[in-house]
């Protein structure tokens, strides 16, 4: 099978070739965040080429400061990035502002179909305005945010029967948001091996998203919606309800009785550490960092698992992961598209996924291998089917960071209740909104 | 032909020059002179000054140029006057200038009357205690975040040595309560010295013969210090206050390092605010209008600052 789609990207490479031996070599530049799967599309695209006769240049930027450094770019008009891999929330603003070259007529004459791709992903990675078929980008990298545990600690015979005797249940993956806590706060200070533990590195960070995606991760299981008429702006009782004040106070408990001492601002980094230091007994991340953590020398392999967030009052997990766009100010649209082009065949994103990268490609997700691919894969899937993303509004970054001040103040500085956070929320947000013309 | 200086520069100059500003007044040369340094102080200063206020009274958003932009009076002034979150990082600035002010006069004119005694080692003590200034606020945020770390952080094994308290039971970056204070001592710790060294200057500044004076007059040294050493070091003193006041009113990067204005929005200065205003939420009219306020405050505190120093220098 691996020989079979080998020869096939062969011969998908040499047809690129051929055809693109009449049109001129460019330098092209792909704008991405500086992770695990940027590595793995720089070894993609040297298939893409020695297929073209592009040459591929790449600007990796730390997710802190992703965000701001790409979208001071596009604001600016800059021409840094041809290809530009920009967060799901961005699609708005790209769109609206222009951008991104709007990909439409280019699919259709490509015969490139978003119904080739996971729904989940062509909607939130895609899309704007959302749900409809206007496209300016093309699902490049699915992602959730998903859990992972030191699966020996959990298999040890002393430590499951000190689960047993604290509180009358079975240790194992938790099938519950309040599950999760209880084995959390089981760890907590635990002695292991003569080092003391702790429960779980959890999202605290205040300066970019962190916090906003971690307390999602809590809010979407029990059923946290932003409006209750999509595209309405309707939030009072929706972002407020009772559902999510509870939710917002579980978040709350967690990082209080559960989490580190001095984990008041962390974020992907933190996690990876405190897990691979043995700090803790859970983590959460995004599932782009699971092949990282599953190879790990320390703590990977036998020595860790995987499980999908757990659900509540509904299954939900919060979103990552981005789409490919072409960027309206580059001078090599031509050659970015044919990059998109290469990108899209269902080989390359094959190829893809087994290099370490997410495809969102249905021939890849949807094959009888992909399940038993990873120990994660299958969790993955689970994930992508019930995920849930943040504003994807033009005013995402005044959405986003109100959010982050709300409920950080209310989590880690221990300011007001959860339903003065979430009834302040909604002030901020309807603000946005009015100034937006759309209250 | 004579051979003065000016003769020898006037000799040199072109003759085309020479004939081009033959017939000028000296105030039109000083002008042509002093004229490109106006033009750049307007371009960059002045000119940006003048637009700021301008998009102050309207609704523009720089990330989004394509939009309607529309003049919106003073409302933007009115939401931030009203808003309790500008004014918790007005308070918040106000506590970290305050305090931050008073350990560097106090701890920096302790030193530097230290320092100023003549003993063995004087010089290597004085580039010790200056060492601190010299560094980069990124690279000291850096790493006093490891020291306020409660599990291997150095500051809490050393008060957890002091007091018995267990290291890991306090959060100097993540509590509400003492994160404030973090960045106080953290402030201290790395301008003190530039005090230390104002006052020092001070202090040397002070002749010899005053002190031979009171010392004829019997004065205690504790007359001498509040007589003549305070009153004398005190235009000094009052001009480090200006410098560190301006700067800490301004403080964004060690902020940013050590708590990035958390936790919560306890340690959020007017600066960060006004950087995530205007550059993460994009709302420029807004920023501009807080930027005005901001600067006319800083401006008028420092106006009368300077008043109060010129009538202490007169003294």
């Amino acid at each position: 099978m691996n020989h079979l789609k080998i020869a096939s990207v062969g011969v998908l490479s040499l047809a690129a070739a051929t055809m693109s031996a009449a049109t001129k070599a460019e330098d092209l530049t792909l704008c991405w965040a500086a992770w695990d799967p940027a590595n793995a599309l720089v070894e993609l695209s040297k298939d893409f080429e020695s297929a073209s006769g592009h040459t591929m240049n790449f600007e990796f930027v730390p997710w802190p400061n992703f965000a701001d450094r790409m979208l001071n770019e596009l604001n600016s008009g800059g021409k840094l990035c041809d290809l530009l891999i920009g967060d799901s929330q961005w699609i708005g603003g790209g769109a609206e502002n222009g951008h991104y070259v709007k990909l439409n007529d280019f699919f259709d004459s490509e015969g490139i179909s978003m119904d080739d791709f996971a729904p989940a992903t062509v909607y939130a990675y895609s899309t704007w305005p959302k749900g409809t078929p206007n496209y300016y980008a093309l699902p490049a990298m699915g992602d959730a945010n998903g859990w992972f545990y030191r699966k020996d600690w959990f298999e040890r015979d002393d430590i499951k029967a000190a689960y047993k005797e604290a509180t009358g249940e079975e240790l194992g993956e938790p099938k519950t948001q309040k599950e999760m806590l209880k084995i959390a706060q089981f760890f907590q200070g635990r002695e292991i091996d003569g080092k003391t533990v702790y429960g779980a590195a959890i999202f605290t960070e205040r300066g970019s998203e962190g916090i906003t995606m971690g307390a999602t991760s809590a809010l979407y299981p029990w059923g946290f919606k932003y409006e209750n008429t999509p595209g309405k702006y309707d939030m009072e009782g929706a972002v407020n309800s009772a559902e999510a004040v509870e939710a917002l106070e579980f978040y709350k408990e967690f990082y209080e009785t559960a989490t580190p001492p001095g984990y008041t601002n962390s974020y992907m980094g933190e996690s990876l550490d405190a897990f691979k230091s043995g700090q803790v007994a859970m983590a959460m991340n995004w599932f782009a960092f699971f092949p990282g953590l599953y190879a790990d020398a320390d703590t990977g392999g036998d020595k860790i698992d995987f499980f999908v967030n757990p659900p509540q009052n509904q299954a939900g997990s919060t979103l990552g992961g981005q789409g490919i766009s072409v960027v309206s100010y580059s001078d090599k649209k031509d050659a970015s598209l044919e990059y998109i082009k290469w990108f899209a065949d269902p080989e390359v994103q094959a190829k893809w996924w087994s290099m370490g990268g997410y495809s969102a490609h249905n021939s890849v997700l949807n094959s009888d291998t992909f399940k038993d691919s990873a120990p994660f894969a299958a969790d993955f899937l689970m994930a992508m089917e019930d995920v849930q993303d943040f504003w994807q509004e033009p005013a995402y970054a005044e959405l986003l960071l109100a959010m982050q001040k709300r409920v950080h103040d209310y989590v880690v500085a221990d300011q007001g209740t959860a339903q003065e956070a979430l009834d302040k929320l909604i002030e901020d947000w309807t603000e946005v909104f009015e100034d937006e013309g759309k209250l | 032909m004579s051979d003065t200086t000016a003769d020898k520069l006037a000799n040199k100059t072109p003759k085309r020059v020479a004939r081009k500003i033959r017939g000028l007044s000296d105030r039109a040369i000083a002008w042509l002179f002093v004229g490109p340094t106006i033009f750049l102080l307007l371009a960059i200063n002045i000119f940006p000054l003048l637009w700021t206020i301008n998009l102050s009274f309207t609704d523009f958003k720089a990330n989004r140029i394509n939009r309607e932009v529309k003049y919106i009076g003073i409302r933007n002034y009115e939401r931030i006057l009203g808003d309790s979150d500008i004014w918790l990082s007005m308070q918040a600035t106000a506590h970290f200038l305050f305090w931050t002010l008073f350990f560097q006069v106090l701890l920096g004119f302790a030193l530097a009357w230290l320092i100023n005694r003549k003993f063995r080692g004087n010089d290597m003590w004085t580039t010790i205690i200056v060492l601190p200034m010299m560094l980069s606020p990124a690279v000291v945020g850096n790493f006093w975040t490891f020291l306020y770390q409660p599990q291997i952080g150095l500051f809490n094994y050393i008060v957890a040595f002091f007091t018995g308290a267990d290291p890991s039971s306090f959060e100097m970056l993540g509590s509400v309560d003492l994160a404030p204070w973090a960045i106080v001592i953290v402030d201290t710790w790395m301008w003190t010295p530039f005090v230390m060294l104002i006052c020092l200057a001070g202090l040397r500044s002070i002749p010899d013969y005053i002190y031979e004076a009171a010392e004829v007059d019997r004065a205690s040294k504790l007359r001498q210090f509040f007589t003549i050493t305070i009153p004398m070091v005190l235009p000094f003193l009052m001009l480090a206050v200006l410098f560190r006041g301006i700067e800490n009113f301004k403080m964004f990067d060690l902020v940013v390092q050590l708590t990035g204005g958390g936790p919560g929005s306890v340690t959020e200065m007017a600066s960060i605010n006004l950087k995530r205003e205007a550059f993460e939420k994009w709302r420029t009219g807004y920023s501009s209008a807080f930027a005005i306020i901001l600067f006319v405050t800083v401006f008028g505190l420092a106006s009368i600052y300077v008043k109060a120093l010129n009538k202490v220098k007169e003294r």
